[in-house]
């Protein structure tokens, strides 16, 4: 399975998730969120920026909170809360959004 | 991304009987199988072996002769059908091979075959068959459609655990090389970074210091939520869930209020940061012990007294029934194991180890020692869910039922308006969340719709004729699945609530901003009411 992104095919798992995130680009990430049905406008790549760098960071999808927290301090008061968050990523923000960042998919129970 | 679109069941009239059967009507489900590097790095084949029939009958054998439960399942069943209508999957899919006994036949056909003499000579005047790869496919399928929740087992006249007979059939599957993603993959995570959601270290450390940082604006208190702390008398072991995922994250504040009123020093651990272990859900012994030994290593590198479990259903059967025996957390380890030993006698017996945090709150609650503003809680009305692993796997407290009372207790000493859903969908006789055992993985969301319709429509009974609006647990996988699952019968997904963010709610802190709005913020304003009583 695998993702065509300007001629060229990116591995994906069962779920179409990217297996290697240094295979993302914008481009990639704009095909990736087709297959999530979103339609990206610059709120959801504000999102997806800021999940990059906090992967970059710690090798890992932050938590729902500290997303909304940081997104809060970033883009104001009113864009800090799951609400806002779910009506970008009607799917969970967590995997929605890691997806398209071509983040890996957060495991647990969750 | 969730594959299953289509709406969720109806409601029924009469919320005991699927109105009619329909055969295979979720044989199409079946989830992700594990890939090689989950399977090997669990110690299991990383893909299916060659004579593997051969071999998965042998497996059988091995379990038959190590638990004498399984043998005695195998063979004790009457086909009474006490246990057909019990299943919340069955409620929910009309399957037959959703009913307990038939998910049993499932294996038991196999069993009979190699392991009976009727079978052997006579299989098909005894219903008994060969493990072909249809079996196998046929296993895979529906036996990651049981959650292990043990409701048929309640109502079974023989008490058949067909949780028992679902772990055994996936241990025999993983033993030869054909496990399930889900729960494979993250035992592979936990026991290499230390939890399910593979958080590093780092991350956890940043991750706390934020909540810590929600509590102190929302309190005026230095709460802390201490990582890694040697010398802390608690260690607290709960889901990595508890770090990440809403509402999960809420429970865990209030943890920290209540740790923090109660002025006991306590840590989480950033190598054991996981109260789950899903080798229970797999029936793997093995794996159960390496997970639990990480528990006990942190605790002896910390140097605790106590250790304290979070919300977590099935984490606390673990902790409850088998930490004792595979890592000397409580009595019974085995003499030549010395790390057990020493951990035994570095905890202090005079409190339970391990702790569940409601009986830590609730011992509170009954010494007087937390203050609450109930009209905190006041724009709730709560009903709880009981968690099927707590329900029927473990207890609380020193009494028989002491698992239903005490967090039932607890929330209501922290808010006025609580009431209880249909008895016949709570306490011993709980219905599953639907996500349990193993199955909370998205390419399992039909039947995980499906299966919550009994605990919905008990909830939604609540609903209308008592005006619920919060829904409480003390259970990661509960918390999680019911997240996902509310909206789709259109319910609102925050009415899942933590039990701890309740008492969190209303908790009134010593010093904190919470009590001086109570209480008037000093002498001054006394004098000025006094006076005004006085006028």
């Amino acid at each position: 399975m695998g993702l065509m992104v300007e001629g060229k095919e990116l591995e994906t798992d069962e779920e179409g998730y990217l297996l290697d995130l240094n295979d993302w680009t914008r481009e990639a990430g704009a095909e990736l969120a087709k297959t999530e049905n979103l339609e990206m406008t610059d709120s959801h790549w504000e999102v997806i920026d800021f999940l990059r760098e906090y992967y970059d960071e710690y090798q890992i999808a932050p938590a729902v909170r500290v997303l909304t927290k940081a997104i809060g301090k970033k883009l104001g008061k009113e864009k800090g809360n799951s609400k806002y968050l779910y009506e970008l990523f009607p799917y969970g923000p967590a995997k929605q959004a890691c997806k398209v960042a071509g983040l890996p998919k957060p495991t647990g129970c969750i | 991304m969730a594959a299953y679109q289509a709406p969720p069941p109806e409601f029924r009239e009469l919320p005991d009987v699927p109105n009619k059967l329909e055969p295979d009507a979720t044989a199409h489900l079946s989830p992700f199988v594990a890939k090689p590097e989950h399977q090997t790095d669990i110690g299991f084949p990383g893909e299916l072996v060659d004579n593997w029939e051969e071999k998965a009958i042998d497996k059988m054998g091995e379990l038959l002769g190590k638990y004498r439960s399984f043998q005695v399942y195998m063979d004790s069943c009457v086909k009474c059908g006490s246990c057909t209508d019990k299943c919340h999957y069955f409620q929910g899919t009309s399957d037959p091979k959703n009913m307990p006994v038939a998910r049993q036949d499932l294996l038991r056909s196999v069993y009979r075959r190699h392991f009976t003499f009727a079978g052997k000579y006579f299989p098909k005047l005894v219903g008994a068959r060969d493990l072909t790869r249809e079996v196998l496919d046929e296993w895979h399928s529906y036996f990651h459609q049981c959650s292990q929740c043990r409701r048929c087992s309640v109502f079974c006249p023989y008490g058949i655990d067909t949780a028992e007979v679902s772990m055994a059939a996936r241990e025999i599957m993983d033993s030869v090389g054909h496990g399930q993603k889900y729960c494979n993959e993250i035992l592979g995570k936990l026991q290499k970074v230390g939890n399910n959601l593979g958080l590093p270290g780092k991350a956890l450390k940043a991750t706390l210091a934020e909540f810590a940082e929600e509590i102190e604006d929302d309190t005026g208190l230095p709460v802390k939520i201490p990582l890694d702390v040697e010398g802390a008398d608690i260690l607290l072991i709960t889901p990595s869930a508890d770090f990440f995922a809403e509402p999960h994250i809420d429970g865990l504040m209030g943890y920290a209020k209540v740790f923090h009123e109660a002025g006991v020093s306590w840590t989480l651990s950033s190598y054991a940061s996981e109260a789950a272990n899903f080798s229970m859900f797999i029936g793997s012994y093995s794996n159960l012990k390496t997970v639990a030994e990480r528990i006990r290593k942190a605790a002896l590198d910390l140097g605790v007294k106590r250790i304290v479990v979070g919300e977590c259903g099935h984490a606390w059967r673990v902790a409850y029934s088998f930490w004792n025996t595979t890592a000397g957390i409580g009595s019974g380890a085995a003499e030549d194991d010395e790390f057990a030993q020493a951990l035994q006698k570095q905890l202090d017996h005079n409190y339970p180890i391990p702790q569940h945090i409601c009986e830590f709150t609730y011992d509170l609650v009954q010494e007087g020692k937390l203050r609450f503003n109930k009209e905190e809680n006041d724009w709730r009305t709560i009903t709880f869910h009981d968690s099927c692993n707590v329900a029927r796997g473990s207890r609380m407290g020193s009494w028989a039922g002491g698992q239903f009372d005490i967090p039932r207790a607890i929330i209501k000493a922290a808010a006025n308006n609580f009431v209880e859903m249909d008895p016949a969908t709570i306490k011993e006789v709980t219905y599953c969340c639907g996500g349990g055992g193993g199955l909370l993985t998205d390419d399992l969301m039909e039947i995980r719709v499906k299966g919550a319709l009994p605990r919905m429509e008990a909830l939604n009974e609540v609903v209308e004729e008592q005006g619920v609006t919060h829904l409480a647990a003390i259970c990661a996988i509960c918390k999680a699945q019911f997240a996902k699952i509310l909206p789709i019968y259109k319910f609102p997904m925050d009415m899942i609530t933590s039990t701890h963010q309740i008492v969190g709610d209303a908790l009134v802190m010593t010093g904190s901003i919470q009590e001086k709005e109570l209480d008037g913020t000093d002498d001054e304003s006394d004098e000025e009411t006094a006076g005004s009583e006085e006028s």
